[in-house]
């Protein structure tokens, strides 16, 4: 656990990429083989499943420590983090107990899941008594989860390159898809030849860089493909031996949210891999992002679900075919037998080939390109010709082209403390819009702001609270932020009426005052142009 | 009438016709200690304790100003006033005022455990106590003084393996006085920056005994440099000034560094919670030892202190004050130091 509890902490603390990258390296060369699948495990989202409550751990660490419920939430809104807090507050311990494995701590937690609550409180009592301070974090985190301490997927792909000396690509298809940490050995999962018995296992997809030039700096318009960049879920669809298998982006294995792809998965030959996007259509037009998300986070489907957010599959390239791993073969080639196969199958309800669009010369395109809105589409994709299929975010073959967003100017009226970094610090806001003398809050928004903005709103925040409810304060409607967002929707769930699409900050509008902000109106009239 | 009133000057003693650390200009000001929140510009007369006399006229200039000692009574319209360690930083001190027989005590900033240079916090029996409340959440439970120094030690010892220089970031005074404690048994080779070069030197001059830093300067050379340690104020890491310092570590040393979101904002490679402040349990402890059965809670985590100790039957309130803006000092400021 110590060797876990540092390098989370050499993780945390570093600040260049070269010194994570050589942690992990370090830990993947010299740790406990089990725990090195479940660091790879845990750092790829796949916790298990969780054995404590939250409730529950604050509850246990309330009596430990007889502190007020209000102080222990004062102090978690104050640090951010529950793992965090429960760790700080505890009376520090002496930490000379044996140092176990952390996959001992694991497989505990596991077992608990099917102890009773006597049992559980019994454990984690006795492992807040016995670890040190640093220790005590991460075994909380195990516990709730999402270290968030900066190593993404190619990040780890890279230390276990470097570990193992085996090529990247290959690690990140073997450390893809379903395995289970409880039975996999390190050895198995990297060394030895078992990918091809796992039937399961999708392809790291490949990534796009945003353009942020012009597309003329690309060269010749007849070496691209464009398409739609679709706002959906980005997916593989797997059928090998007769089964479907469907994977999103964020590796998680959605097969069964999504039954209507049993309706033509017949009509696809085994050894077939597709990347495309999960979206919700109607006849073959994409509907809104927000019909998608009252599907997805559901486990079970209703037939009324189904009529009323149909979900169909855009395919826009073949990785897999006739049993063949494909993705050196050129865009152009994979598309032309894409187009074939899904031809030959476009009777069927629910998959589409998603068009390319034909273009003459980059001005064209980018006339096109203004349309994407009405199309449910975020932009365009650029994808070259002759380029392979890669692995991850690579610069060069594919590009990403945005449309750029929806804008609102909107006053700050609400304020709470974030997470993480940005503990104790006013990061998250919410906005409102004018109706009337009237101020009619309609977003939420996170992101968007430097480091040293943050910290002038911040300061901001604490000089100007008009009232404080619990962990939020109510701030004097005087800072006038320009809002950004990709779309817009009816929402009977919000006092506005409207449901924003990946709401964030633009721009501090500092030459604006409060009265020059826009209207309800304004929103209104945006979701009657951009909303149905 | 209350002895101590608050109004938008500062805390205001009107039988004894003086303010307590003020954030505007006024007749008489009592200062508890030096740093710029508590010691503002422009009143006419000012109070305080003799090891905060050099910097107040180094901070503020030609001023009318009178020191004591700790203990020392002087009377203002029949007024008692003394000065008591607070343990914050160098000279800071606790402001004690007694009329008929009714006795306030303003702590303004201190800390409970004695770090070897400011004084020792000697708790003052009153029947009001006015406290800072920087720290005042359980999550605050400062590691003795004696650990983060060894721990700060074995940071500089690893970097000198490593061939690189160790910058430590502390207030410019205060902090960066009481960590030479932890850097002189590893390194006499220190250098700071001009802001403390100034605070150090005028302490030394008055008498009180630091070891020999040296200032960082434009025309030392960059080898001069290599694994020593260097001590700057927070703002000079974000400038180009860290640059001579290549290849080096960084570090805060701060009571913020106990939280993780605050450290890793910082952008710095390592954060020692070695505080001027006192902890949850330091404040507590403090508060209780003082008897008080009134207390105004300033700067801070006002509310949750004050919440806390009206549930526990000792009458609390918040009082809105202007300090608690901690010390940073722009490099701008201090450019000709470069």
């Amino acid at each position: 656990m110590k060797a876990f509890a540092s390098l989370v902490q050499l993780l945390g603390n570093a600040t260049g990429t070269l010194e994570k990258l050589n942690a992990l390296s370090h830990y993947f060369s010299t740790a406990h083989p089990k725990d090195r699948v479940w660091v790879i495990a845990i750092f790829s989202g796949r916790r298990p499943k969780r054995a404590i409550s939250t409730t529950q751990l604050k509850q246990w660490c309330i009596e430990s420590t007889h502190l007020q419920e209000w102080l222990f939430e004062e102090c978690y809104h104050t640090v951010g983090d529950l793992a965090e807090t429960i760790g700080l507050l505890l009376p520090p311990t002496s930490s000379t107990t044996e140092n176990l494995p952390l996959h001992y701590y694991i497989e505990r937690l596991i077992q608990l899941q099917n102890e009773d609550e006597e049992e559980k409180k019994k454990f984690i009592i006795n492992v807040w008594k016995e670890l040190g301070k640093d220790e005590l974090f991460v075994f909380n985190k195990l516990i709730t989860g999402g270290f968030r301490i900066g190593v993404s997927q190619k990040m780890m792909v890279n230390a276990l390159a470097k570990a193992t000396e085996l090529d990247a690509s290959l690690i990140a298809h073997k450390i893809s898809g379903n395995w289970d940490p409880q039975t996999i050995s390190f050895d198995q999962l990297l060394l030895h030849d078992h990918g091809n018995n796992d039937d399961s296992k999708p392809y790291p997809f490949y990534l796009a860089h945003a353009l942020d030039g012009e597309p003329h700096e690309l060269g010749e318009p007849s070496e691209w493909q464009a398409e739609w960049k679709w706002d959906g879920i980005r997916g593989q669809i797997i059928k090998r031996k007769g089964t479907h298998y469907v994977w999103s982006r964020g590796e998680e294995l959605m097969t069964d949210k999504f039954p209507e792809y049993s309706s033509f998965i017949n009509s696809i030959p085994d050894g077939t891999v597709l990347d495309g996007e999960i979206m919700p259509a109607k006849d073959g037009q994409p509907l809104p992002f927000s019909v998608l998300q009252t599907r997805i986070g559901r486990k079970t489907i209703t037939k009324k679900q189904l009529v009323e957010a149909p979900i169909a599959f855009f395919a826009y390239d073949l990785l897999e075919w006739e049993g063949k791993d494909i993705r050196h073969v050129a865009t152009g080639e994979r598309r032309a037998l894409l187009e074939d196969l899904i031809t030959s199958i476009q009777h069927q309800p629910n998959i589409f080939l998603s068009p390319s669009i034909h273009f003459n010369n980059w001005n064209e395109l980018i006339s096109i390109r203004e349309n994407a809105r009405e199309k449910y589409a975020e932009g365009l994709m650029l994808k070259r010709k002759k380029g392979p299929y890669q692995v991850g975010r690579k610069t060069g073959d594919w590009w990403k082209w945005k449309i750029d967003p929806l804008t609102i100017d909107a006053v700050m009226i609400y304020a709470q403390k974030g997470h993480g970094r940005r503990s104790n610090l006013y990061t998250d806001y919410t906005f409102a819009v004018k109706d009337g003398d009237k101020l009619v809050s309609f977003t939420k928004a996170y992101s968007g702001l430097t480091d040293k903005e943050f910290a002038q709103v911040d300061a901001f925040v604490k000089n100007n609270s008009i009232e404080k409810f619990g962990p939020v304060r109510t701030v004097k409607p005087e800072l006038v932020f320009e809002i950004a967002f990709e779309g817009i929707a009816a929402s009977n769930r919000h006092k506005s009426g409207v449901a924003l699409r990946f709401p964030r900050i633009n721009r501090w509008r500092t030459d604006k005052k409060p009265d020059e902000i826009n209207t309800l109106d304004d929103l209104k009239q945006l979701l009657a142009v951009y909303g149905k | 009438m209350a002895l101590i009133t608050f109004t938008d000057q500062g805390l205001y003693c009107e039988t004894g016709q003086f303010y307590i650390d003020p954030w505007r200009p006024v007749d008489h000001a009592i200062i508890t200690h030096a740093h710029s929140d508590h010691a503002r510009w422009g009143s006419g007369h000012y109070l305080c304790h003799h090891d905060t006399l050099p910097i107040l006229r180094l901070r503020l200039g030609n001023i009318q100003v009178q020191s004591v000692a700790w203990g020392e009574a002087v009377y203002k319209n029949g007024v008692k006033i003394s000065l008591h360690p607070a343990g914050h930083i160098i000279g800071s001190s606790q402001i004690r005022i007694e009329y008929k027989g009714e006795v306030y005590v303003v702590s303004g900033d201190y800390k409970t455990e004695p770090d070897g240079i400011s004084g020792s916090f000697e708790p003052v029996r009153c029947h009001t106590f006015l406290t800072e409340s920087t720290f005042a959440l359980p999550i605050y439970q400062w590691e003795p003084q004696e650990t983060m120094f060894n721990k700060i030690g074995q940071w500089i010892t690893k970097n000198q393996q490593e061939g690189k220089t160790s910058v430590l970031v502390a207030y410019s005074l205060g902090k960066a006085q009481r960590i030479l404690q932890a850097i002189t048994p590893i390194t006499k080779n220190i250098f700071v920056h001009g802001a403390i070069w100034n605070t150090h030197k005028t302490l030394q001059d008055h008498g009180i005994y630091l070891p020999d830093v040296q200032k960082v300067t434009p025309d030392i050379p960059r080898e001069k440099f290599r694994s020593s340690v260097v001590i700057a104020p927070p703002g000079a890491t974000e400038s180009s000034w860290m640059k001579r310092f290549q290849p080096f570590s960084s570090a805060v040393c701060s009571g913020w560094m106990q939280v993780r979101g605050n450290f890793r904002r910082n952008n710095t490679d390592a954060g020692f919670a070695l505080s001027d402040h006192a902890d949850w349990k330091g404040l507590l402890s403090a508060i209780e030892a003082t008897g008080a059965t009134k207390v105004f809670v300033t700067h801070g985590f006002q509310s949750v202190l004050s919440r806390y100790l009206n549930e526990k039957g000792i009458e609390a309130a918040e009082v809105k004050t202007a300090y608690g803006e901690e010390e940073t000092i722009s490099l701008t400021e201090n450019s000709d130091e470069l």
